[in-house]
């Protein structure tokens, strides 16, 4: 994909994905917006008007250092102060395995978004499945890089497990692409087929039912 | 604050600069105060640095905290020990770049470094005014500021910037005149006081009337109520720092000395370094100065005076954009206060960007070196310089 960050190295595979789900000049926030790469290319090439939350200080500052609106901040506490609908987009990339409480966070995406973007490593890739049969280890792949007792992953999700989870909390599935990507994360492809063990990542685009 | 002056390391600086002065409000067209009461003439003490571009597009105004004054950067004279109180982050090549931006700094009215304040003469007695002067708020400074901007002709501000009760003036400033300020900067600072705020300031005045030279404000220039205002001093430099920076800077460790005196002298650096910070600032101070604007700090309340008791009602007013910053040591203004200021941006629909730095030095660490403020300074009007231009 033809998408290039400020200095000029590929945008993140899943993060071009998105980037093009999102329509220009929309309202964007990005939760858990790291150094703002997406935030970034979104208002400089959609010219979105967009937002980003972020934990970690030495992120929050280069994001204001490159002029993006940045509040540091928990996720979970920070989406609460905005207005019903104030986006069009809420993105989660990369988090929903880290987040305490699932349901409440995705329902408070989908209140102060018209749409929803959710991306997170998929747990049932065969790699991580052959680990666990055959080696009878905690997987570690290069999407899960963590040993069991130091990983800040507390959900095991997989594709197919989110499916369902939408379902649950009312919430629709509006597209949805899987994609294998190669080591570093920065190149990859769309999984078609038997998306569940071959994909390393599952995105969405949601919205309420 | 002025004891951080520091050169800047690389030696860059703005260079030579010169105080102006602007009066207005000559009677029988007085400024109007908050309070009711009326105050004329109406000078101002301010400074400029870097060039007004042709669009007038580039003004940056940076409002100064309780014992600050117009004296932001540069030198006056070659022979200056120290340049203005924020010549690291104000000249060229630095976080306001006077490369890129006209700054203005102005001396706030209730002071006493060159605009009107309650040692300024009363032109109906011919004597200062003491406590005949009228007790202004920082609302009554902005518009004070306003003016100025008017005579300079500075229809929109591209930031107004500032720490403490200079951020007070930055918040003032978004919700009084929202037209006029395209970006907002308040540093280390709050939308109202704490009663625990409020506390060591009601201290520091009462140490002031307590000294017998206070004579009820009424004190000439050889009899001044020095011992008072040091020690108001001392007790701000208190709230400055913080337990920690503090240990670091003192520990318990003894003034040129191996062991107790077994009496009432400075016996630790601390004592010794407080003792120091209140006679400096006496030099330079005027003690119904100091009881005008921290008065005016306490008075200040941004919801009540502008939403209804409403922070977010408050906002809705403004139309900047936004960066606010606090320091993780800060006890005097610290990060929860902060952080409602931006919650209540966020539910008003302002763009708002917050960063918490780390430092240990307090609530001062907005005056010390920092590349990460100066940084993200840097960033935030660089992106406002271009927006506003849109």
């Amino acid at each position: 994909m033809p998408t290039k960050t400020s200095e000029n190295k590929a945008l993140r595979f899943d993060l071009a994905i998105i980037a093009s789900w999102i329509a220009p000049r929309s309202r964007v926030l990005d939760l858990g917006c790291g150094e703002g790469d997406l935030l970034d290319y979104l208002q400089r090439v959609k010219q979105v008007a967009g937002t980003g939350i972020e934990r970690r200080e030495t992120h929050v500052a280069r994001c204001i250092e490159k002029g993006l609106p940045v509040i540091q901040g928990d996720i979970n506490a920070e989406i609460r102060d905005y207005a019903s609908r104030a986006f069009d987009y809420v993105i989660l990339s990369r988090t929903l395995q880290q987040v305490y409480r699932p349901a409440e966070l995705i329902g408070e995406l989908l209140r102060v978004g018209r749409r929803g973007v959710v991306s997170f490593p998929n747990f049932s890739h065969w790699q991580a499945r052959l680990q666990l049969m055959f080696g009878g280890y905690a997987p570690k792949t290069a999407q899960l890089p963590y040993e069991w007792h130091d990983t800040p992953n507390i959900r095991v999700i997989t594709i197919k497990d989110f499916r369902r989870f939408l379902g649950e909390i009312g919430a629709s599935v509006i597209r949805e692409t899987a994609i294998n990507t190669s080591a570093a994360d920065h190149r990859g492809r769309i999984v078609r087929k038997l998306a569940n063990w071959r994909a390393t990542y599952g995105l969405f685009l949601i919205g309420k039912s | 604050m002025s004891e951080y002056i520091a050169h800047d390391a690389d030696g860059v600086s703005v260079g030579r600069v010169e105080k102006q002065v602007f009066t207005f409000a000559r009677p029988p067209e007085r400024l109007v105060l908050e309070s009711g009461e009326h105050l004329g003439p109406v000078t101002l003490a301010y400074e400029t640095y870097g060039r007004l571009n042709r669009d007038r597009s580039n003004a940056v105004l940076v409002c100064h905290a309780l014992s600050g004054d117009a004296h932001l950067a540069g030198y006056h004279r070659e022979e200056d020990p120290k340049p203005g109180w924020w010549d690291i982050m104000v000249g060229p090549g630095k976080g306001i770049d006077t490369q890129q931006y006209f700054v203005v700094c102005v001396n706030i009215i209730g002071s006493c470094a060159g605009s009107t304040g309650p040692n300024s003469v009363n032109p109906e007695t011919g004597v200062p005014y003491g406590l005949d002067f009228p007790v202004v708020t920082i609302g009554d400074m902005v518009t004070a500021q306003k003016v100025l901007l008017d005579h300079l002709k500075i229809e929109k501000l591209l930031a107004v910037i500032g720490g403490s009760v200079g951020g007070m003036q930055v918040l003032e400033w978004c919700v009084r005149y929202p037209q006029r300020v395209f970006a907002a900067v308040p540093l280390a600072t709050t939308c109202r006081h704490s009663a625990l705020a409020i506390a060591f300031n009601e201290v520091s005045r009462q140490a002031i009337m307590a000294d017998p030279n206070w004579h009820g404000g009424r004190y000439g220039p050889d009899n001044k109520p020095d011992l008072g205002l040091a020690v108001a001093r001392m007790i701000g430099h208190i709230t400055y720092l913080s337990d920690e920076a503090m240990r670091r800077k003192f520990g318990r460790q003894l003034q040129n000395k191996s062991d107790f005196s077994f009496n009432f002298d400075a016996d630790f650096q601390v004592e010794s370094y407080l003792r120091y910070q209140g006679r400096k600032f006496v030099e330079r101070f005027d003690a119904n100065a100091f009881l005008y604007i921290t008065k005016a700090a306490d008075y200040f309340d941004l919801a009540r005076q502008h939403g209804n008791g409403s922070l977010s009602q408050a906002f809705s007013k403004a139309r900047a954009r936004f960066l606010v910053v606090s320091f993780t040591s800060d006890w005097l203004y610290p990060t929860y206060q902060s952080r409602e200021m931006v919650q209540a941006m966020k539910k008003a629909g302002r763009e708002v960007s917050f960063c918490e730095i780390e430092a240990q030095w307090g609530h001062d660490a907005f005056l010390l070196p920092n590349p990460r403020l100066s940084q993200l300074i840097r960033g935030f009007l660089k992106r406002a310089h271009e927006d506003i231009r849109k």
